[in-house]
């Protein structure tokens, strides 16, 4: 099941460079979050700081209070615990070239030494299941390598990957930008289902995507949430003089 | 009608057409020419040790040990299986140690004092001349064991091999896109089993072949072994006594001044040859053995 995240007070730095300035922010439980803004704004770093994902870069760093189901996960988790609970896709597909499609999606747990070979078995199964790729590779799970098939095909594959280790949280950095209008309606759809047993975060471009799938949306701007509200009043009704200026296509 | 204009444009258009298609011919041309030459000296060499070499080979060539001078037979089985042992004990110390120090530097070491001073000493490694490797090896195990061993002429060779796989495996690692290596910590991999199972295994196939060009470099060495493992006429197995080794065989025998030592010795490099041929060659098929449909 989904977990809630509080975020209180983060900064995030890359060198001198402040990328994320005092964000608060409640993201419910179960639901899937659509965080927006023009490129540069912060809202990928902001969800790499959500898995510590942004640490792993030598110049970044972090400071302020993310809790993820009630764990304060600068203060009582380590980076790896976190990232098993706090699972993440990203941009472009990345599935490992030398794995085959069934070890992309043990990969998670084959390397953090599980090797129940009939629970990895059915954990693959559902895994692509849940991301609507079993019938398409069922037939070539152990012949052909995660790089062989298509990069919609990839994407719901890291999809399956990072589902496998049973995550809380799911998060999304732009996860159909580099694919095809098929494919992306394709993971759209599958956040759809997700939701319901995971809470999604997902950065997007894309406005009418973060209208179908998301009930939250945040919108960032220079490094600071500009606003934070239900979706449908994010593009009717906002608040903030600059977004509307950004959803209706003034900037950005 | 056309005017002025374009006819003239039209002109310039085929001028610079036929420019460009001369251009590419000579450039394809250099380089057919270039495989060519890179070609020839090799296949000539084969040629020639097959030419000079094969009527030598027998059956007692593969079987007996050197017969001593004036008598004519006689083989290099012990020359054979003593440069076996002699290349595996310095594959076993070389390759891993050559890559572990090229993963320190693509993955733990970058930018470091400790790593740009073994990047720097792998490079002045590569380019010491082998017998210097040689003297080295003696001085460090022969003069203090106060005998020459199969040991030293392995660890001589290590050494050699050390350099050349370190920078082949921090450059393959580095040709490791960084999406793979996020993918893996963004699945709570700690970053050991993701060098170790991700990293250098989707590089595998680069750091494959650099072990084999430092294997196949060292192979032919007879320096380091002049005196390190200093050769031997009988059989020997013992690490911890003077080994025959086919490279100082040759040596031995294209030295003397006795025609049948020299057809033996080109029938040993012919040996050689092919055993490093066939050692490339069984690694190459091992490795791409289970590999995967439309994988890297």
């Amino acid at each position: 099941m989904g977990v809630d995240i509080r975020v209180e007070n983060l900064n995030a730095w890359y060198g001198n460079t402040h990328t994320l300035q005092d964000i608060n922010l409640h993201i419910p439980s179960n639901h899937a979050t659509a965080l927006i803004g023009p490129s540069g704004c912060g809202k990928s770093t902001f969800v790499r700081c959500l898995n510590r994902m942004h640490e792993t870069n030598p110049i970044a760093r972090a400071e302020g209070t993310v809790m993820i189901g009630g764990l304060d996960i600068y203060k009582d988790a380590s980076p790896v615990e976190i990232r098993r609970r706090v699972g993440m896709v990203f941009q472009r597909p990345n599935p490992f070239p030398t794995m085959s499609i069934y070890d992309n999606v043990a990969s998670g747990l084959k390397l953090n030494g599980f090797r129940n070979k009939r629970m990895l078995d059915e954990v693959v199964e559902r895994s692509l299941k849940q991301a609507a790729l079993w019938d398409e590779v069922k037939d070539d799970l152990r012949k052909k390598s995660g790089a062989s098939i298509s990069g919609g095909q990839q994407q719901r594959l890291c999809i399956a990957r990072a589902l496998a280790v049973d995550p809380e949280v799911l998060l999304m950095d732009e996860p159909a930008s580099a694919l095809d209008p098929v494919s992306t309606a394709k993971i759209e759809d599958l956040i759809y289902q997700l939701k319901s047993q995971y809470t999604i975060v997902i950065v997007t471009h894309n406005m009418q995507q973060a209208a179908r799938v998301a009930a939250n949306t945040g919108f960032f701007l220079n490094g600071k949430l500009v606003e934070f509200d239900a979706t449908t009043k994010i593009f009717t009704k906002p608040s903030d003089k600059r977004t509307e200026d950004y959803i209706t296509g003034r900037f950005g | 009608m056309s005017s002025p204009r374009t006819e003239r444009s039209a002109t310039m258009n085929r001028l610079h057409e036929l420019r460009r298609s001369v251009v590419n011919h000579f450039v394809t041309g250099l380089a057919i020419l270039s495989t060519v030459v890179v070609l020839v000296p090799l296949i000539a060499i084969v040629g020639y040790l097959i030419y000079k070499g094969a009527s030598s080979l027998n059956l007692a060539f593969f079987t007996h040990v050197p017969a001593p001078v004036g008598q004519p037979g006689g083989g290099m089985a012990n020359a054979i299986v003593g440069s076996g042992v002699i290349l595996g004990l310095a594959s076993l110390i070389g390759i891993p140690v050559g890559i572990f120090a090229g993963v320190y530097l693509a993955e733990y070491g970058q930018g470091t004092h400790l790593g740009n001073m073994v990047r720097f000493t792998a490079d002045v490694l590569n380019g010491v001349p082998s017998i210097v490797m040689g003297i080295a090896a003696y001085s460090l195990i022969v003069a203090k064991q106060q005998h020459f061993s199969g040991f030293a002429g392995g660890v001589a060779l290590a050494i050699m091999m050390v350099p050349t796989i370190t920078r082949t495996t921090e450059e393959m690692l580095a040709t490791v896109p960084h999406a793979i290596r996020e993918a893996a910590l963004g699945l709570g991999i700690p970053k050991w089993r993701t060098v170790l199972s991700i990293s250098l295994r989707t590089a595998s196939a680069g750091i494959i072949t650099g072990c084999m060009l430092a294997f196949a470099r060292v192979a032919g060495e007879t320096a380091p072994l002049l005196f390190t493992a200093f050769g031997n006429q009988f059989w020997s197995f013992d690490l911890k006594q003077p080994i025959a080794a086919l490279p100082l065989q040759i040596y031995v025998y294209a030295v003397s001044p006795y025609d049948e030592w020299h057809r033996l010795a080109w029938a040993g490099a012919l040996v050689l040859i092919a055993m490093i041929m066939g050692a490339v060659t069984l690694v190459r098929i091992f490795s791409n053995r289970g590999a995967l449909q439309g994988g890297h």
